[in-house]
């Protein structure tokens, strides 16, 4: 008998029908990975099967079966008993997922007495044994703590603690990494790996990322909105999709080994950073984000600076275009220091949401910087706006509309235009495009490049993605605690990389074929027991 | 393909803009006590903007005594029944001095919503402006501000209000003192919300951007920091008019508020209490009058809330009024 | 803990610095208005040659910094007054004399402040439990028929100024049902019994007004912390609904409802002036509003002053309060 089986699932929310006659079934022990692109509906699965969707208004059809309990004709006290002791579940968010309020060993054991009726003191040890088991070092100790004392990565074993702590046939887990850096992220992979190894129970992975699920499961179950696009084995589906919805995901999915055609690049210096430092806070809270960045951009290249979270990436790109003065050290701007901002030095946001004010058109924020400039000509202004609409692929007559009626990839092809509005040599690339699914992804970056190409603009992508940042550069610099620890052209350090933490960081890059993957989980093992 | 499927998804709550007033009217609409409550506010304001037209009408006004109206061997107690309801004194007369009601409780509409709009448009401008000053100023004018805001937002209103009163030379026109007043002691709470929102508006990408377009600060703040200020402005504006109508009654019950002879329903209700017995649409009258208003000013502040903000509103369905923003 | 500790003195520090800042603006707005301040100072009944005592008495030929310096100095080492005939000392905390009544303002705090705080904390302790008990219930009944009723009921609460719920209790309870005899005010350490009896009224008027606010936010940060990404998580894990909404959704109230009640406590003073003029308590309340009719103005800033010193010792102890709940809180 199958662990879960699904049959013919839809659930709909009012009017929209977030999954549509899905079917798949899993059976004890294995493992598969639901992936999709947002609003595929993929998290919408992993809730139905634990009956969530109770309540909420949503409309359930189809059967759902897990763990010999049919989900959808169960009683409250039936599903109660199925969730967290047959069937766990691990969210996103490992910090909002846990309550800020209490212990983390006291809500780990408030789950186990709930099922296990258990005295208060086993179930504490409980607790404790399950918080070691997933390598929270001193765990006696550390269950005291709360979550906001925990790290990222230390708070998602937590969580996956508290799956086990009933040690459940089937463990759900809903892009449990994707808040995790790109190191992390491999250590809660491999924990998830070497659990299912020795329990033996099945696991479902929901996930956006196709190199996550490649690292971590046997089948894998595309979804495209809604439905089933292709499912079977994970080398066979990846390594020779059948559909053509796969194959366009596939293409468009970075890939960390793959060289880039080098862009023209001249010996021109645009843009040039010497000793920039940048401190927050006063007196013993003083915190020094950037500490001794020096590094030159030239005209017509691009140079990623890639690096973690904390890393620093982004207050040096802020410095940059001037939105912050560096504590030390100085920004010039060909060949002259400057402060504050300057037109020609613009910024490409990560957030396509907050980039845009919601209560302007797309058009008036596009032609701000034509009438900062003192262009008083409404005719003049109207036509560069259309003619830059039209650049970065939407139709001039968007002029009028407003942020909201646009998706995330073309708000951020308005944003690009607003900084081309400004005619700038130099653009300042905050991750730009770590909000957008990948198929969108791959095309604003296209787009970013055929405008550098046309218009010889010198590029700096920060990005914590290592495959998109070698994707773009021609040069990258590592970034870690505010240092760059490597730097040079793409092809070297990511072929030969020198620094232990640049080696760590591509370690850590999950792979799209099986067998790299296991390889690079043996490397990983290496680099942590050197 | 998936950019598509994106936009149909992007949350109605990002959805503001030009098109940001009409989708508040629609969900104003959508809220039926909003709307009753709304009308209510409509009839009150007009009652008040009418009363010279109303009291014409009825034939009275709300000053003169009719000592033949009250007996005056029973204490002053109202001759007839229901405390002299007739048809010359549609409400009855005042024990004692024999004033007619009607004339007085609509007079005294006028007071209430007049000093009441007065005291948060005082309050409003006050705050806005230390608001946004304290935000975008440098770390010591911030400090100040925020200090000040602070105390003015932790002492009583009212003993402020009342101690003040006690200075200020009698010759002042005293509804405008009293709202003059109430604005005065009460825009800490404004302030500080103006001062966050602006903090957190001002991190936000689009007004970094405009910086890059190589706009000045002036500029930004005017398009792209003030619109965005607006909704959480209204919302609070919205709750202070019922809570300063229920401070000018307090203060004009205490006798320190509008004085005799203009009529407030605070000061009527001071000596109803002794009256309940032979004329309780005396106490009943203002105390109804005032129930009704700030029920109905409440109600419409929170519909105000539920529109201008629907996620929040969606989960609270009745937010916290005074005090939310205590700790953020 | 050491933490803890440090966040403190540092509250502490503040609470000061804020009560000094405070007397500045009470010094500046009530003893640097233009006009006589000695005349006003000392009342309209005044003669020449006692307003030109009080005058020398506030030193109005200094400097205003030094005048207010003096002041100062009375409130921390008392002061010597002259009244014409003798020299009087007034200890500190000196807070001047009223001149209408020729007693010191500190004393007649002193004796009028029992009242006031009988009042204000029992109130507390019964808003505190009606509110967030009739929040706590319409969380957990939510979505039903009993949680309209309550809402509705927390609705005409809001909505009464706290001098007509006064006003209809006596009529209604005193008056035409005789259940409770009028409010009085008997003194504790007299008989406990009268104290509490007499003062059940006033309790329950200014409490039921403040318990609405309670009752609301209480309701609203539960349901707020219902919304929660961790609520889903303990739902995930089989967690009862009594558990959750009891344990998880009330812990994540606890620190929004402390909050408020030091934001409230200023406001409940203010109620607490309005109950103690309607029921005739002995109050500060009563003795303020007395005082501002007829312009005793030294005692109007003594009371303010100490009003002052009570709120921002509600809001000290409420901060560390909330420190302590919210230990998500950056202390600083």
């Amino acid at each position: 008998m199958s662990l879960v089986q699904v049959t013919d699932l839809t659930v709909e929310f009012g009017d929209l029908r977030a999954v549509d006659g899905l079917s798949f079934e899993l059976a004890p022990g294995a493992a598969l990975a639901l992936v999709g692109e947002s609003g595929s509906g993929k998290s919408t699965v992993a809730s139905a099967l634990l009956g969530l969707h109770r309540g909420t208004g949503a409309r359930v059809g189809g059967s759902i079966e897990v763990a010999g309990t049919d989900v959808r004709k169960a009683s409250d006290e039936e599903l109660r008993r199925l969730r967290g002791a047959k069937a766990a579940m691990v969210f996103q968010d490992p910090l909002s997922s846990l309550d800020p309020y209490y212990a983390i060993g006291d809500q780990i054991a408030e789950v186990y007495r709930v099922h296990t009726r258990v005295s208060r003191r086993v179930s504490r040890a409980r607790a404790v044994e399950v918080l070691d088991r997933v390598g929270i070092p001193d765990a006696q100790r550390r269950s005291r703590s709360r979550p906001h004392e925990f790290s990222g990565g230390m708070r998602q074993r937590a969580l996956i603690a508290m799956a086990l702590a009933c040690e459940p046939e089937l463990l759900i887990a809903d892009e449990p990494t994707t808040a995790l850096d790109v190191t992390v992220q491999a250590q809660i992979l491999d924990l998830l790996h070497t659990l299912r190894e020795e329990t033996g129970m099945g696991l479902l992975l929901v996930t956006h990322d196709v190199g996550v699920a490649a690292e971590s499961v046997d089948r894998v179950l595309v979804m495209q909105h809604g439905r089933v696009v292709e499912q079977g084995p994970v080398a066979a589906v990846l390594g020779a999709p059948a559909e053509a919805y796969t194959r366009e995901l596939m293409a468009a999915v970075p890939r960390v080994d793959d060289r880039r055609t080098p862009s023209e690049a001249s010996d021109e210096v645009v843009l040039e950073a010497t000793g920039l430092r940048r401190e927050f806070g006063r007196g013993k809270r003083t915190f020094r984000a950037v500490d001794d960045v020096s590094l030159t951009i030239h005209r017509g290249e691009t140079l990623g600076v890639v690096g973690e979270s904390g890393s620093g990436k982004t207050t040096l790109g802020r410095m940059l275009v001037g939105l912050l003065e560096p504590t030390a050290g100085e920004v010039r701007y060909d060949g002259h220091a400057r402060v504050g901002v300057n037109p020609a030095v613009q910024m490409v946001f990560q957030d396509p949401v907050s980039s845009l004010n919601p209560r302007r058109s797309v058009g008036e924020s596009i032609a701000d910087p034509l009438r900062a400039r003192g262009e008083r000509d409404e005719k003049a202004i109207r036509g560069r706006v259309r003619e830059l609409l039209e650049r970065v692929g939407l139709e001039g007559a968007h002029y009028d509309r407003y942020p909201h009626e646009f998706s995330g990839g073309q708000r951020q092809r308005v944003g690009i235009a607003r900084a081309l509005a400004a005619d700038p040599r130099v653009i300042v690339c905050d991750e730009p495009v770590s909000a957008l699914d990948v198929t969108t992804q791959a095309q604003v970056v296209a787009l970013l490049g055929e405008l550098q190409r046309e218009l010889g603009l010198a590029l700096v992508f920060v990005a914590h993605d290592l495959a998109v940042v070698r994707q773009v550069s021609d040069r990258v610099a590592v970034m870690r605690g505010g240092r760059i620890v490597e730097s040079g052209p793409a092809d070297e350090v990511y072929d030969n990389p020198q620094d232990p933490y640049t080696k760590q960081l591509l370690a850590a890059v999950p792979a799209l074929d099986p067998q790299v993957a296991a390889r690079r989980r043996a490397e990983r093992r290496e680099l942590a027991a050197a | 393909m998936s950019e598509a499927l994106v936009a149909t998804q992007v949350p109605e709550a990002d959805a503001s803009g030009t098109s940001g007033a009409r989708q508040f009217w629609r969900r104003l609409r959508a809220q039926r006590a909003a709307l009753v409550a709304a009308a209510v506010v409509a009839l009150l304001v007009l009652v008040a903007l009418a009363a010279p037209l109303l009291t014409a009408i009825e034939g009275q006004d709300p000053t003169t005594y009719h000592p033949s109206l009250v007996d005056s061997a029973r204490g002053g107690v109202p001759i007839g029944s229901f405390g002299g309801i007739s048809g010359d004194h549609w409400l009855g007369v005042e024990p004692q001095t024999g004033r007619d009601l009607f004339a007085r409780l609509v007079y005294g509409a006028r007071v209430s919503l007049g000093v009441a709009l007065a005291a948060t448009a005082v309050q409003v401008l006050l705050g806005v402006v230390v608001g946004v000053a304290s935000a975008l100023g440098n770390r010591w004018v911030d400090q100040l501000l925020s200090r000040i805001a602070d105390i003015i937002v932790a002492m009583p209103l009212m003993i402020m209000a009342l101690a003040l009163l006690a200075v200020v030379p009698g010759s002042f026109p005293r509804p405008v003192l009293v709202a003059l007043i109430i604005g005065f002691v009460a825009w800490g709470t404004i302030a500080k919300i103006t001062r966050a929102a602006t903090l957190t508006l001002k991190e936000l990408d689009y007004v970094s951007a405009a910086r890059l377009s190589g706009w000045g600060t002036w500029r930004i703040a005017r398009r792209e920091l003030l619109p965005g200020l607006a909704a959480p402005i209204i919302t609070y504006a919205a709750l202070m008019v019922p809570a300063n109508i229920t401070i000018e009654a307090a203060l004009s019950f205490l006798g320190v508020g509008v004085k005799p002879p203009t009529p407030s329903w605070g000061q009527m209700l001071t000596s109803a209490n002794v009256w309940y017995q032979a004329a309780p649409q005396y106490l009943l009258l203002p105390a109804g009058a005032l129930f009704v208003t700030v029920l109905a000013l409440t109600v419409l502040g929170d519909g105000i809330r539920t529109a201008l903000d629907p996620r929040a509103a969606s989960r609270l369905r009745v937010g916290t009024g005074r005090g939310q923003e205590a700790k953020s | 803990m050491s933490g803890f500790a440090g966040f403190a003195v540092r509250r502490t520090v503040a609470a000061v610095l804020t009560l000094l800042a405070l007397s500045v603006i009470i010094y500046v707005v009530f003893y640097a208005t233009p006009g006589n301040v000695a005349q006003i100072t000392c009342g309209p009944r005044c003669s020449p040659e006692q307003v030109h005592q009080v005058a020398q008495q506030l030193r109005l030929d200094d400097p205003l910094y030094l005048r207010y310096w003096h002041f100062l100095e009375g409130i921390v080492v008392g002061q010597d007054y002259s009244t014409g005939t003798s020299v009087e000392h007034c200890s500190a905390p000196c807070l001047g004399q009223s001149y209408q009544s020729d007693q010191q303002v500190m004393q007649i705090i002193l004796t009028k402040l029992p009242v006031s705080l009988s009042l204000v904390i029992g109130a507390m302790v019964l808003w505190l439990l009606l509110g967030v008990g009739t929040g706590i219930l319409s969380a957990w009944r939510r979505g039903r028929l009993s949680e309209r009723v309550l809402t509705g009921i927390t609705l005409a609460g809001l909505s009464t100024p706290v001098f007509v719920i006064g006003l209809v209790l006596m009529i209604v309870v005193c008056g035409q049902l005789e259940l409770l005899p009028f409010p009085e005010y008997v003194s504790f350490s007299d008989d406990p019994e009268q104290w509490a009896w007499g003062l059940l009224l006033p309790w329950l008027t200014l409490a039921l007004g403040e318990a609405a606010y309670f009752a609301r936010l209480t309701r609203a940060s539960m349901l707020e912390t219902l919304a929660e990404d961790h609520i889903r998580t303990f739902r995930a894990y089989g967690v009862g609904e009594r558990s959750i909404v009891g344990r998880h959704a009330l812990r994540g109230a606890l620190a929004p409802i402390i909050a408020l009640n030091a934001n409230d406590f200023g406001s409940a003073v203010g109620g607490a002036v309005l109950i103690e003029s309607l029921f005739g308590l002995p109050g500060i309340g009563q003795e303020l509003v007395h005082a501002v009719n007829v312009v005793d103005l030294p005692v109007v800033v003594g009371m303010v002053l100490v009003i002052g010193f009570f709120v921002v010792l509600a809001n000290a102890v409420a901060d560390v309060l909330y420190a302590l709940a919210d230990r998500r809180v950056v202390l600083t």
